[in-house]
């Protein structure tokens, strides 16, 4: 195929020729960006949170005395523990992807000079870290004799605590935790375990608190610690489960009123969580839905109208013994050519566009390897949208040659 | 004369209604997406208190020193109880408050109403003039009121009608943790998001609303406890709610309206002043740290929109350009293959003028046409919204008239322009010779 003639041809159409080229350079630049920010709100939706979240559910009452704390948590974790299907009911501060209980600053030493950033914590009377199904990877899990009463405040003076194993890094870079001790403010931990995972009830992604960095502190339920609480039953069982349990509230605790917007499943917990990353994603592949279709009809549109605009002269090419191969791939070229011009200027375009981005929005360097992606894409796109037109021109009979315009 | 160029361009669009459809849908796909997302993504980054967003400023003080700063050298994000009421007691700016979050429970009069748990603020009294907060009844308190920290109450409307069934309640008394206040003041329907008075605590968007507004020395006093964040670089040297009052700990908000770049000058030099005067006192062993930033800066620099939001805004507006550059392209391939046809207007004696009404009118119409499909999509788009979007944020998003019009010009103007070249392109060659070549 030779390219000099089409060049030539496409002279004579210089200026829609630029546009489509610039449409296209647009779209480049605007695809890569997108198809970026997709990846990243997805691989953000990846939270791993380490507990059993399938099988695990969240209530939360509030409106209690807090005078009747000891009594109320004796009721729900006696009248849950009674509904058919439910395996464990522990009280607990929260869960992932519940409410927001519990971040406090740590200093590795008790004067409060070494601060070390502010992981959250996960506070749970006995047999929580069983029933949330943490994985441990060094050290042991709290014992009986672990889980201490607390007389003033939130937080025992002195407590054995988990860590997960990020942060531990992060706390004693390299080290071995266990053994290791660390403080916020008046209170003292000692690492007696180190787990897999265990994430942040909310994570966010521009604070200064990583995804894992928490802290499970065993404590007996009391006046600081009440009305929240961890349902744990099997996957299948838990729907109705945690319906039961709603239903049951009304019955073991009349004087709390269930917060009906926070007790829910983990998995649906999960689910609000992430809405507005979804929503966001939903809404950025319906841009770039929207954004390949419109680029594909103008090329499908410009490529007809030069198509009826040549009938003529693609009849005579026939009549002087062009095969329909030669102008399907005349056009073909030509498609070819427009775009590949208009992704030079579309890679330019979307680096510009990124550098832009990371200047005013901090976002992360967009990976080389998505222009060459958006590039195929765009050519590939080129070329089904300019098939139809081609087969049209392909099939305009010599005979054309013959009559007047 | 119009009507007939109307008629010459409807018959012209007919003529290839194929590709009319294509250049209609191209543009009113093109607003429409890019308005619904716009909307959308306006919500969730606008500004909460537009007329007046400039005029407020969020001071921060350097209380910890360099180990408590964060990573660019900025001091904490609140302030500690000293900071906040002196800065209260010096009284530089207009109006100023500071805040921190409450969460009491209130008791309702009724014996068989259970106690139930309300979030709000502990604030000054000149929190509601200066956040032009809207009352349904009565007003907020006075400076008095906070001097002598009389036991008032602001109350929501929402918890107005589940206390007092809606009706007037100023002058009533609620029930809060155990002790009678007196209401003066029933907010109207107020719910800002994102919650700028205090973004360090709501994150920006918090879908529950504000119940309760207490004088601030009155719930220090009452010993209600701040229900929000407490960061401490350092053990308080006591226990309870009266050692976080005397410790470094920072758990409290502020803001302070500052009319004209004077007033921001002197209220800075103020900041800088007080610091060194911390700093000559002992309490400060290092320089004057402070920042002062007006509401938007403040909101930007604690992340209050995401990147990712304001970002997508960006992807919407190339969107609505490609569509435009698209409909351009078009209508020039459509508009350069009627030379002859303008040659023969124009050898028939039309002027330049008269072809240029033409073809402006025929590009109009597409325009018009695609505008108006983008009109009706933006609405059943916007209206779609709750579908997919979280609740709090959906209930945010509405059509901004003003910029639906701009885009709708720019939709029409754009495929005017369009239509403009190739007539001038046109009408320059001479009539005889397009009728030749023909």
């Amino acid at each position: 195929m030779q390219i000099k003639p089409v060049l030539v041809a496409l002279k004579k159409h210089r200026l829609a020729t630029l546009l489509i080229a610039l449409e296209i350079a647009l779209a480049c630049a605007v695809l890569c960006n997108a198809v970026f920010m997709i990846a990243s709100r997805l691989s953000a939706m990846q939270l791993v949170s380490g507990v059993d979240e399938s099988s695990l559910g969240f209530i939360q009452l509030g409106g209690f005395d807090p005078k009747s704390a000891h009594d109320l948590n004796a009721r729900v974790v006696a009248g849950l523990g009674a509904i058919p299907g439910v395996q464990a009911v522990r009280v607990i501060n929260s869960v992932p992807f519940g409410p927001a209980a519990g971040a406090f600053g740590v200093t590795l030493d008790q004067a409060g000079k070494q601060f070390r950033g502010v992981p959250e914590l996960y506070l749970g009377a006995p047999g929580t870290p069983e029933a949330l199904g943490l994985k441990l990877v060094a050290g042991r899990m709290p014992g009986a004799e672990d889980y201490q009463t607390v007389l003033e405040g939130y937080l025992p003076a002195n407590s054995n605590v988990l860590v997960t194993r990020v942060f531990a890094e992060h706390l004693w870079p390299g080290e071995d935790a266990l053994g290791k001790t660390f403080w916020t403010g008046r209170n003292q931990f000692r690492v007696i375990g180190v787990v897999a995972q265990l994430s942040v009830q909310q994570y966010d992604e521009e604070g200064e608190r990583g995804a894992q960095w928490t802290v499970f502190v065993p404590v007996q339920p009391g006046p600081q610690l009440a009305g929240t609480y961890l349902v744990r039953a099997d996957p299948r069982e838990l729907d109705r489960v945690m319906v039961d349990a709603r239903t049951a509230l009304a019955k073991i605790a009349p004087d709390a009123v269930v917060d009906h917007q926070q007790s829910d499943t983990l998995p649906a917990l999960r689910t609000r969580f992430f809405q507005a990353d979804r929503a966001l994603t939903g809404m950025l592949v319906g841009v770039i839905v929207s954004l390949l279709g419109v680029t594909a009809l103008g090329i499908v549109g410009l490529a007809s109208f030069w198509v009826a605009q040549r009938r003529k002269q693609i009849g005579i090419r026939r009549a002087i013994g062009a095969t329909r191969g030669d102008i399907l791939r005349y056009f073909q070229t030509e498609n070819f050519l427009i775009v590949t011009f208009g992704i030079a200027l579309g890679m330019l375009l979307a680096f510009v566009l990124n550098a832009l981005l990371m200047k005013f929005y901090e976002l992360p360097h967009l990976p080389l390897y998505y222009l060459p992606l958006g590039a195929i894409a765009l050519w590939v796109l080129g070329q089904l949208a300019v098939l139809g037109p081609a087969l049209r021109a392909a099939r305009v009979p010599p005979v054309v040659a013959t009559r007047t315009a | 004369m119009f009507a007939y160029y109307l008629d010459l361009a409807l018959r012209s669009l007919k003529r290839s209604p194929g590709l009319t459809a294509l250049m209609v849908l191209a543009i009113g796909f093109g607003v429409a997406a890019s308005m619904t997302s716009w909307s959308v993504f306006r919500a969730v980054s606008g500004d909460p208190i537009p007329w007046k967003s400039a005029q407020l400023f969020v001071p921060q003080i350097d209380n910890w020193g360099p180990n408590g700063r964060s990573a660019d050298g900025d001091p904490p994000n609140a302030m500690d109880y000293t900071d906040a009421t002196a800065l209260m007691r010096d009284h530089r700016a207009r109006l100023q408050s500071a805040m921190y979050q409450i969460s009491p429970s209130v008791v309702p009069a009724e014996a068989s109403k259970h106690p139930i748990n309300v979030s709000g603020h502990a604030v000054f009294g000149e929190f509601f003039p200066m956040l032009d907060v809207p009352f349904l009844y009565g007003s907020g308190w006075s400076a008095s009121d906070d001097a002598n920290r009389a036991q008032v109450v602001v109350i929501s409307s929402k918890l107005n009608e589940k206390l007092f069934g809606g009706t007037n309640s100023v002058g009533k008394s609620v029930n809060i943790e155990r002790a009678d206040y007196r209401v003066v003041g029933v907010l109207d329907n107020w719910n800002p998001q994102p919650r700028f008075y205090d973004v360090v605590n709501s994150g920006g968007f918090d879908s529950g609303t504000e119940d309760v507004f207490l004088p601030f020395q009155t719930a220090i006093q009452a010993n209600i406890p701040n229900d929000g964040n407490t960061n401490c670089n350092a053990v308080p040297k006591e226990p309870g709610f009266a050692g976080l009052q005397h410790s470094e700990c920072v758990w409290i908000a502020f803001m302070a309206e500052l009319d004209d770049a004077a007033a921001v000058t002197t209220y800075r030099d103020y900041l800088q002043g007080y610091a060194r005067e911390q700093q000559q006192a002992g309490r400060f062993a290092w320089a004057p740290n402070n920042r002062l930033r007006s509401l938007p800066e403040w909101l930007d620099n604690q992340h209050v929109v995401p990147s990712d939001t304001k970002v997508s805004l960006l992807v919407a507006l190339g969107l609505l350009l490609v569509c435009l550059v698209n409909t351009i392209g078009l209508l020039l391939a459509k508009f350069l293959r009627r030379s002859s046809e303008i040659g023969v207007r124009r050898a028939l004696g039309a002027p330049r003028s008269a072809i240029y009404a033409q073809f402006l009118t025929e590009a109009g119409i597409v325009g018009v046409a695609g505008g108006v499909l983008g009109l009706l999509l933006t609405c059943a788009g916007v209206a779609s919204v709750g579908w997919v979007m979280p609740k709090d944020i959906a209930s945010l998003a509405r059509l901004d008239v003003s910029l639906l019009l701009l885009t709708l010009l720019v939709a029409v103007v754009a495929t005017m322009l369009a239509g403009l070249y190739p007539t001038y392109r046109a009408s320059r060659v001479q009539p005889a010779w397009q009728l030749k070549s023909n």
